[in-house]
């Protein structure tokens, strides 16, 4: 089958690739392009493990084709931390806990990005809303929302 | 060996540090059963039967084998067949007759997505496509989805060469049944004469699947030699190597199994699945084999927990002295025997010193996945009953729930009905840190209610192996079998520095393969701190030992005049002014002094504690739909010792959601072809995070006196005890008792119309 050659920018790199019609852009980082940050937990976009940041907003990569990203700005949790600086998120969800087996820990991380780029100082409430879209079996939820309301509190704050 | 049990003051343990995998897991560096894979890898994709039970009469292959691409198609053929086991039969059963058949259907299909066929391609979508190119002519059975209906004179038969095991001699006739477990004691006719109120309830759940967020996925590679590399996400590969071993007729020695980072398992991962099949066709292929399952495949094809139907009565005195119960429970097993039975008679009443009891429970087979353990198996669905039945009788008869339960408590030197004596264990604790607990004073509004129950679990010990190396530099490697599947790198590493006496950072914790390490049992039933984390203690001590033997011939004195002191070998000697060596000074002498310093320990834990956890459970019911809202929950838990207490809360509070989950939304939908119609995680809807609130632990710690540090383990109560507390809460605030899962709106909804017309 034909191949699109695609050319994007991911986490600030520009990117070409090459891929079928019928690729989704999960498929396309995993396989194509080695990068297996992004988690494949159902593949029709009801888990959010795939979550990933394109042109601002945060999308599951598996309900978006490759050929739709030409000229896109994509961030994938590979590209979170500021070289070997770990983004506040990370560094929160370490204090606090807020992983156990970690699959659904990549997706949650950009999820509660985009969502604290919207809403930086968001309730309780606002956050278990703004991650209904991402399951996680093992935390029960609690050491999440914790994490991503102090992350969310440490980039209010003044630098 | 002394056990430091009564030890409470630690240099670590309890403590909260930063897991040591924690930065690969939040930057995607770390690696789950679907990043691997290999040079020249072929994808296999399964074809599944779309009928709950046929007899399969032909499966022609031929022209999916005839596509470009596709490099092997394998039927159960191609895997060996096994004898039936015969009794005695183990308390689990891991028959190789009922695995290989589970893994790739031989002669029937038993459940809608058993695997009939696999096709090993160069890629995923010829592989998809070749399947649609298998011809499977079937011959269509009546099914059977409920356990009761299962055990019916006129009920379709699964297996025509089961009988039911009665212990001395089976059934003459096939049956569905396969045994029932049995628990006994004391006189039910006197202890019902004793009481003054008797209830008799009907209770029933539905399987619900451990829901585990990482799909089943393995890479099998086989080389003309005969040996065998897996890779594969797990809770156990040493289980995995001997089950593929068992199966496919191969030494153990000439498989290596590597253990993926595991993406949830709670049980679900205890098994095999695909890796046989990846296996064979890599043989049969000369190639490595990558199988990973769709959520729809997992959904239908693999275990999840068991479904009950309970019948159980109960009599209680008006002072609240629980005097006689008596259950009868049909668990269904799925396609094959297999049901924990055992547990549940284990785990029922277990809380309470009941004199007059008996409880029986029956194994059950029907035509839905074989089930697979789910964190407590057995457990949850016997305490829903249990507990809903108790809150009945204390709201009946007035009393506190909470003094209900203090009444008939058990305490060191009561027995469960499975036959476990208890040890020190720390029930009464649990109870009165609830009752002096803000959550159980606080007032609730209208259409609210509060519920509590307890639940129980015996953890795990079993086998264990460790390795622990001393480097030249002075920090450690700690090799474990077990698979790291909610922290337990973390506590190892505490346990071990906690012995040495040096920094948390100074020490690795890795996860061997099964090429590296003895034999270690699966990662379940919370065995891992208590057992795995014991043997990284032996094997610590063991260094410690050698080290002081080095510092004694170091310093040309008796070793029994060298103690270990805060990481440093110390002389003893009475007015001895040897300045003490530290563990980096002894480290770097090593190779030069006698060669490395390693400890291992090979061990078989005993020894495990009783943990009790209650949870506490506050509902709003809106009374014109029936939906449930959770508003506010504690988990009060005895966990022996909190060696990461971080990890220990998120044990807890991820078994309360999973148990919100169980009682208020997860179930298997099945058209009247019992084809299953929820395969996603649309429709099988697990708690999300706008579903629950904050889940406040209290942590009790009423050290194992069996343990090393009074570890007990902590994953199962948490579960076991969730359900129940729902229920009891929807009950509470509702006026009626729930006694079928889940709770659904449409039930809830059924429940209060029944009330009010009860009233007008």
């Amino acid at each position: 089958m034909a191949r699109h050659l695609i050319t994007t920018t991911i986490n600030g790199d520009e990117v070409e690739f090459a891929c079928q019609p019928g690729q989704t852009l999960l498929e396309v980082l995993r396989t194509e392009l080695g990068m297996n940050g992004t988690k494949n937990g159902c593949g029709s976009g009801d888990c959010g493990s795939c979550t990933v940041i394109v042109n601002d907003r945060p999308i599951n990569a598996c309900l978006v084709l490759g050929v739709e990203l030409e000229g896109a700005q994509v961030e994938t949790i590979e590209g979170m931390a500021d070289g070997t600086e770990l983004h506040p998120l990370q560094q929160k969800f370490l204090d606090h806990a807020a992983l156990q087996c970690g699959i659904c820990t990549p997706g949650i991380l950009n999820m509660a990005k985009a969502f604290l780029a919207k809403n930086p100082d968001p309730t309780e409430s606002e956050v278990r809303f703004g991650l209904a879209g991402n399951l996680c079996r093992c935390t029960g939820y609690d050491k999440i929302v914790r994490a991503v309301l102090d992350a969310a509190q440490e980039m209010r704050a003044p630098k | 060996m002394s056990n430091d049990n009564a030890k409470t003051n630690f240099q670590w343990v309890g403590k909260r540090t930063r897991r040591p995998d924690g930065v690969d897991k939040v930057t995607g560096r770390a690696r789950y059963g679907d990043d691997m894979s290999m040079p020249g890898m072929l994808h296999c994709k399964v074809l599944r039967s779309p009928h709950a039970h046929a007899k399969i009469l032909s499966i022609d292959t031929s022209k999916a084998a005839a596509i470009k691409g596709v490099k092997a198609v394998l039927t159960s053929a191609e895997i060996p067949d096994h004898p039936l086991s015969k009794p005695p039969y183990a308390p689990i059963i891991n028959d190789m007759h009922d695995i290989s058949r589970n893994v790739m259907a031989r002669d029937k299909v038993f459940y809608d997505g058993h695997a009939v066929a696999a096709v090993a391609a160069t890629s995923e979508r010829i592989a998809k496509a070749a399947l649609k190119l298998i011809e499977v002519k079937y011959e269509v059975l009546p099914h059977v989805l409920d356990p009761i209906e299962a055990v019916q004179p006129d009920a379709p038969i699964l297996h025509e060469d089961q009988f039911t095991f009665l212990g001395d001699k089976t059934s003459e006739i096939p049956s569905n049944l396969f045994r029932s477990s049995v628990g006994e004691r004391g006189d039910l006719d006197q202890g019902f004469g004793e009481a003054d109120l008797i209830l008799e309830r009907d209770f029933s759940s539905e399987p619900v699947h451990q829901g585990y967020i990482e799909p089943l996925a393995c890479v099998a590679s086989t080389s003309e030699d005969g040996c065998v590399e897996l890779w594969t996400t797990t809770q156990g590969h040493f289980v995995i190597r001997a089950l593929c071993s068992s199966l496919l007729n191969i030494e153990l020695a000439k498989i290596r199994v590597t253990a993926s980072e595991i993406g949830g398992g709670f049980g679900g991962k205890n098994t095999v699945y695909g890796e046989p099949v990846a296996i064979r066709l890599s043989q049969i292929t000369g190639r490595p084999v990558r199988m990973v399952m769709s959520r729809k495949e997992v959904f239908r094809s693999s275990g999840p927990t068991v479904g009950s139907r309970t019948h159980i009565k109960m009599g209680v005195k008006n002072d609240g002295t629980i005097t006689a119960a008596e259950v009868e429970t049909w668990y269904q097993a799925g396609a094959f025997k297999g049901a924990p039975t055992g547990r549940a008679v284990e785990t029922y009443f277990s809380s309470y010193t009941i004199p007059n009891l008996k409880a029986t429970v029956h194994d059950v087979c029907v035509n839905r996945p074989k089930v697979a353990a789910y964190r407590a198996p057995g457990a949850p669905m016997a305490a829903f009953a249990a507990e809903g039945i108790i809150n009945e009788l204390a709201n009946r008869i007035g009393m506190d729930p909470i003094d209900i339960r203090l009444k008939n408590a058990v305490t060191e030197g009561d027995q469960s009905l499975g036959g476990s004596v208890y040890g020190s264990i720390g029930l009464i604790e649990v109870l009165n840190q609830t009752k002096n607990h803000p959550h159980y004073l606080a007032p609730l509004g209208p259409n609210q209610g509060r519920g509590l129950a307890l639940g129980y679990w015996m953890h795990g010990g079993g086998l264990s192996s460790v390795s622990v190396h001393l480097l030249d530099d002075g920090s450690v490697t700690v090799a474990t079998g077990n698979p790291d599947i909610g922290g337990s790198r973390s506590s190892m590493r505490v346990m071990a520095a906690e012995e040495l006496g040096i920094d948390i950072e100074l020490i690795k914790p890795i996860v061997a393969d099964t090429g590296s390490m003895g034999y270690s049992h699966l990662t379940a039933g919370s065995r891992t701190t208590f057992a795995t984390g014991w043997a990284v203690i032996n094997s610590v001590r063991e260094i410690i030992e050698k080290l002081c033997i080095l510092a004694a011939k170091k310093w040309e004195i008796d070793v029994n005049d060298v103690s270990w002191e805060a990481g440093h070998a110390v002389s003893t000697k009475s007015g001895d002014s040897i300045k003490p060596l530290s563990l980096k000074e002894l480290a770097a002498m090593a190779t030069k002094m006698g060669g490395a310093i390693a400890g291992h320990s090979e061990i078989n834990a005993g020894g495990t504690g009783a943990a009790f956890c209650l949870q506490l459970v506050d509902v709003e019911v809106d009374p014109e739909t029936g939906h449930v809202t959770p508003l506010r929950h504690t988990v009060i838990q005895d966990v022996g010792r909190a060696i990461s207490p971080d990890y220990v809360e998120g044990q807890m509070q991820g078994g309360a959601v999973q148990g919100i989950g169980w009682a208020l939304n997860e179930e298997y939908v099945y058209d009247d072809q019992a084809r299953l119609q929820n395969t996603g995680f649309l429709d099988y809807r697990m708690p999300v995070a706008s579903d629950v609130p904050m889940i406040d632990t209290v942590i009790v710690e009423v050290p194992n006196p069996n343990h090393p540090y009074g570890v007990r383990g902590v994953g199962e109560p948490t579960l076991v005890s969730a359900p129940a507390a729902v229920a009891n809460a929807v009950e509470n605030a509702i006026g009626k008792p729930m006694s079928s899962l889940p709770l659904s709106p449409p039930k809830v909804l059924k429940a209060i119309e029944q009330i009010q017309v009860a009233a007008e």
